[in-house]
């Protein structure tokens, strides 16, 4: 038996290293029973029945769930729309290898998934042709597989792969070679979503759908200040009113057990609680800007993140300089599935159902809470009714649990949309001061200082309850101390695409202010980039017009070295139009920025009457390398966009005496669809390994809308959400 | 006890004539095709149709539909022959997390069933309360246009 491909390379390498024994790591066995082979994490092949792709990442809308299917089939060869869907539930076989733990965030579920799911599907595949010879006494390398049926054209015999279940499970392979691009036939192709049907007749199980035999629902009354704990409650009315079944204290504040959610409403509404409003009582959001400014001015709480030339010296001397200070504020995800999560703990076990981005983080917390090991938690994953980073915490789950354990019975917590706009993990608000020195017709220096809070210091605990789930409590607890002293200055969560700004200024300088109010804040999507691009994306226009140059001009004299960044941005010049005039009234403003690997550049067209701005057209353009499913790159494109320009336009969360003052749909408002605009998508083809898609289409938007402002009124719009009102 | 047709069926229910009708639906009848984002006829999540017109159901009493025909997401049309608007919904894979598109469809096929070739300005009006957060607004329109096309027959 000669070896593989892979196995060879991996010898190769091994070899080099002293180490020729790898080689025999890269044995496949056949697992499972005679009815359900099973060899991997992603494939379950059952002796009769639809094959099942087990999709190991969060299906929120991103598409994941059709891009794994795809990348199993295309080695498998099976048809994709055979497929039955089943969501892994809290497993370490499906951790994420970008963090070490169970999590569907940071656009990583292609890149992720691109070469196991691959491997799964060919090692399935070529277990099941072995299975075949050795039955048929022929070899495997005359054996063909199509359309899930194992052929041996010789002979004229054929079985469908149902059929090699059972002699599947006992035979042993070498690690297969993957196809290679030239010979894809399902990857690349726009093929429909997997989920559509049951996302359009009903049918699909979102969190608040799953139906536990006895459940109760809660809601609970939480402290109207984030952190502030209960001091007395008064139930009596509550109690006594119909279907109310229990009421409970929590750490999470009080919770009404009933019937249906409409009567532990009714009754929560009932509550008389008194509550310490914990340390943010006296936060108001409105002086935050100045809280920012003057902790910009102390050198001391400053780390520099990024130090090419000699930025300082440059702009000390430089005779023209440009300055200019940016504002974003806090935001909600606002996702249209309310947190809830349901829960049954009994003595020895405890089952979770829950639209959750991190199952393997949601385990950890039930099992802390219960006192159970982890193997008796177990997470049921549910469709996703809209992540955008609010679901990587797990307080709703944290929530089920205890109202479960407390009344002993199942539980699904639902919160209403004012629980979630109120109590949410918040895109941290931020201030960017921006220097830059214009000489000889170019930006000579670059100095941009981010001032904001950390999101990575809310995680850590989570995280490394994440990482390190079976280590006892105290450990958990001490590594996250640790974390919390080493990482909040340096967290690049709040300064990500400042630094990593792609423009070649030979000084260019990145520092970064942390400054802590204790907000509860959260990944929001594009994270970082939400707010930087925001800032270098106005302010290279900022210099292009201060320079007399156009906005395209400049870009590509100063990303002459960047051909992905250079494509995407030809890309949307050319489909836009740039080079002749717009529409009487509109006019043009040009973002290009990378987050998460992918590059994308956008043109949008605007205007502006009665005080409001108003986007008619949005020409995208993006490289996220290899693509799986253009349509749904695209997809992910258009809803970045709307929900960038949704955030860019109208939305912002405001903090009074510590209370979030927005509480539904009215007050922190989302673009609606006579709105929107007309949005066109460019993908650009390469074949090097995937890059994110769920993030990039963000960050552009609020820039590329504030430059058209600017192009149409010269005025220059700095404070998000971007009002014409807004003095320059 | 309250008496309705619901999805074509005969349904009686024993609760508070107060009771908003989406939660009698999700809680009560288990039927939860039908979904809840606001509380306020905010977002559209909710929307059923009451004798073939677009209702939010999350601030309608259950009472008011006493005797009426309520049609949820689940009997829009047969499982085996999809409404225009669902084959069109998959056709051009409209839905992301897909929360919000029961409400979504239930609007579309309201607005289908009252005007067969509607405009952009119709879709605009029909369609505006209806929320979408992840962004599909650009498929949803273009989804209405082409369901128009499938329930005149044509090419499927």
């Amino acid at each position: 038996m000669s070896l593989s491909r892979r196995a060879l390379i991996k010898s190769g390498v091994a070899v080099g290293g002293g180490l020729a024994v790898a080689v025999w790591l890269t044995t496949e066995r056949g697992k499972g029973t005679s009815e359900l082979f099973a060899p991997n994490a992603y494939v379950r092949i059952p002796a009769k029945g639809p094959i099942r792709v087990v999709v190991g990442r969060v299906e929120m809308g991103q598409g994941t769930a059709t891009a794994t299917a795809m990348l199993l089939a295309e080695e498998l060869e099976v048809a994709v729309e055979s497929l039955e869907l089943e969501l892994a539930g809290a497993d370490r076989a499906y951790d994420n290898p970008t963090l070490g733990f169970q999590l569907t965030g940071g656009s990583t579920s292609t890149m992720t998934s691109w070469e196991p799911v691959r491997q799964a599907g060919a090692t399935a595949r070529e277990l099941l042709k072995e299975a075949a010879a050795r039955r048929w006494g022929v070899k495997r390398s005359e054996l063909t597989a199509k359309l899930g049926v194992v052929t041996h054209p010789p002979t004229n015999r054929s079985a469908a792969y149902g059929e090699l279940v059972a002699d599947a499970v006992d035979v042993t392979i070498h690690t297969p070679d993957l196809k290679a691009p030239k010979d894809f036939s399902v990857i690349g192709k726009p093929l429909p979503r997997v989920d559509a049907v049951e996302k359009t007749n009903g049918r699909a199980v979102f969190g608040l759908d799953v139906q536990v035999p006895g459940a109760l629902v809660a809601v609970l009354a939480r402290c109207p200040v984030p952190g502030g704990s209960v001091k007395s409650i008064d139930d009596a009315a509550a109690k006594a009113m119909a279907g109310v079944k229990h009421v409970v204290r929590v750490p999470q504040g009080v919770a009404v057990v009933a019937q249906t959610y409409w009567h532990a409403r009714q009754a929560a509404n009932a509550l008389v609680v008194e509550w310490d409003f914990g340390p943010l009582a006296t936060f108001e959001s409105a002086t935050l800007r100045d809280t920012h400014r003057s902790l910009m001015q102390d050198a001391s709480k400053r780390s520099r993140v990024r130090d090419d030339g000699k930025a300082d010296d440059v702009l000390k001397a430089a005779e023209k300089t440009l300055s200019a200070e940016y504002f974003a504020p806090f935001l909600a995800h606002a996702p249209l599935e309310p947190q809830n999560a349901t829960a049954h703990v009994t003595a020895s076990r405890c089952e979770v159902w829950a639209p959750t981005q991190g199952p393997g983080l949601a385990r950890e917390v039930a099992a802390r809470i219960t006192g159970l090991p982890l193997e008796q938690v177990v997470i049921h994953q549910t469709m996703v009714g809209g992540g955008f980073g609010r679901r990587i915490g797990q307080d709703f789950v944290a929530e089920a649990v205890e109202v479960s354990k407390a009344v002993a019975a199942p539980v699904k917590v639902v919160w209403s949309r004012e629980d979630d706009m109120r109590h949410s993990f918040y895109r941290p608000s931020a201030t960017h001061a921006l220097t830059a020195a214009l000489e000889g017709g170019e930006v000579k220096a670059w100095r941009h200082h981010v001032c904001t809070q950390s999101v990575l210091l809310q995680v850590l605990d989570s995280f490394v309850g994440g990482v390190m789930p079976q280590v006892p409590a105290q450990v958990k607890q001490k590594a996250a101390e640790v974390a919390k002293k080493v990482v909040p200055g340096r967290d690049y969560t709040s300064y990500e695409g400042a630094d990593s700004v792609a423009y070649a200024v030979p000084n260019l300088a990145v520092d970064f202010t942390r400054h802590e109010p204790l907000v509860p804040t959260g990944f929001w999507r594009s994270v970082g980039h939400s707010h930087t691009a925001f800032a270098t994306e106005s302010f290279i226009d900022e210099c292009a017009w201060a320079l007399g140059k156009d906005p395209v001009a400049l870009r590509r004299e100063l990303l002459s070295k960047k051909p992905k960044h250079l494509a995407a941005l030809e890309r949307v010049v050319e489909a836009s139009g740039w080079s002749t005039p717009p529409a009487e009234g509109r006019a043009r403003g040009v973002a290009v920025h990378e987050s998460f690997g992918s590059v994308v550049a956008a043109v949008v067209e605007v205007s502006a009457a009665d005080d409001t701005i108003r986007v008619h057209r949005v020409v995208m353009a993006v490289d996220c390398g290899q693509v799986v499913n253009p349509d749904v790159v695209r997809a992910q494109l258009e809803g970045g966009a709307i929900f960038g320009l949704s955030a860019a336009l109208k939305q912002q969360v405001t903090f009074k005496e510590g209370r979030v003052q927005q509480s539904n749909f009215h007050d922190f408002a989302p673009l609606r669809l006579n709105e929107s605009p007309r949005i066109e998508t460019h993908v650009l083809s390469s074949d090097a390994s995937p890059t994110g898609i769920g993030e990039p289409g963000v960050p552009v938007m609020a820039p590329a809308v504030a430059n058209a402002v600017y192009a149409l009124t010269k005025k220059r719009l700095r404070t998000l959400p971007l009002a014409l009102s807004e003095a320059t | 006890m309250i008496s309705f047709t619901l999805n074509g069926q005969k349904t009686d229910v024993d609760v508070p004539p107060e009771m908003p009708l989406l939660w009698v639906l999700r809680d009560v009848l288990h039927l939860t095709g039908t979904k809840f984002g606001c509380g306020m006829a905010l977002c559209g999540a909710c929307t059923v149709h009451l004798e073939g017109s677009a209702l939010r159901s999350c601030i309608t009493p259950v009472s008011a539909v006493e005797g009426k025909a309520v049609t949820t997401i689940e009997g829009l049309a047969p499982r085996e022959s999809p409404h225009p608007c669902q084959r069109a919904w998959v056709e051009l894979s409209v839905p992301q997390c897909g929360y919000c598109q029961s409400g979504q469809l239930m609007s579309a096929a309201a607005l289908l069933a009252s005007k067969s070739e509607p405009t952009d300005d119709d879709i605009d009006a029909a369609m505006s309360g209806n929320l979408c957060r992840c962004g599909t607004y650009p498929r949803i329109r273009d989804a209405i246009h082409r369901a128009a096309v499938l329930a005149k027959g044509g090419r499927p």
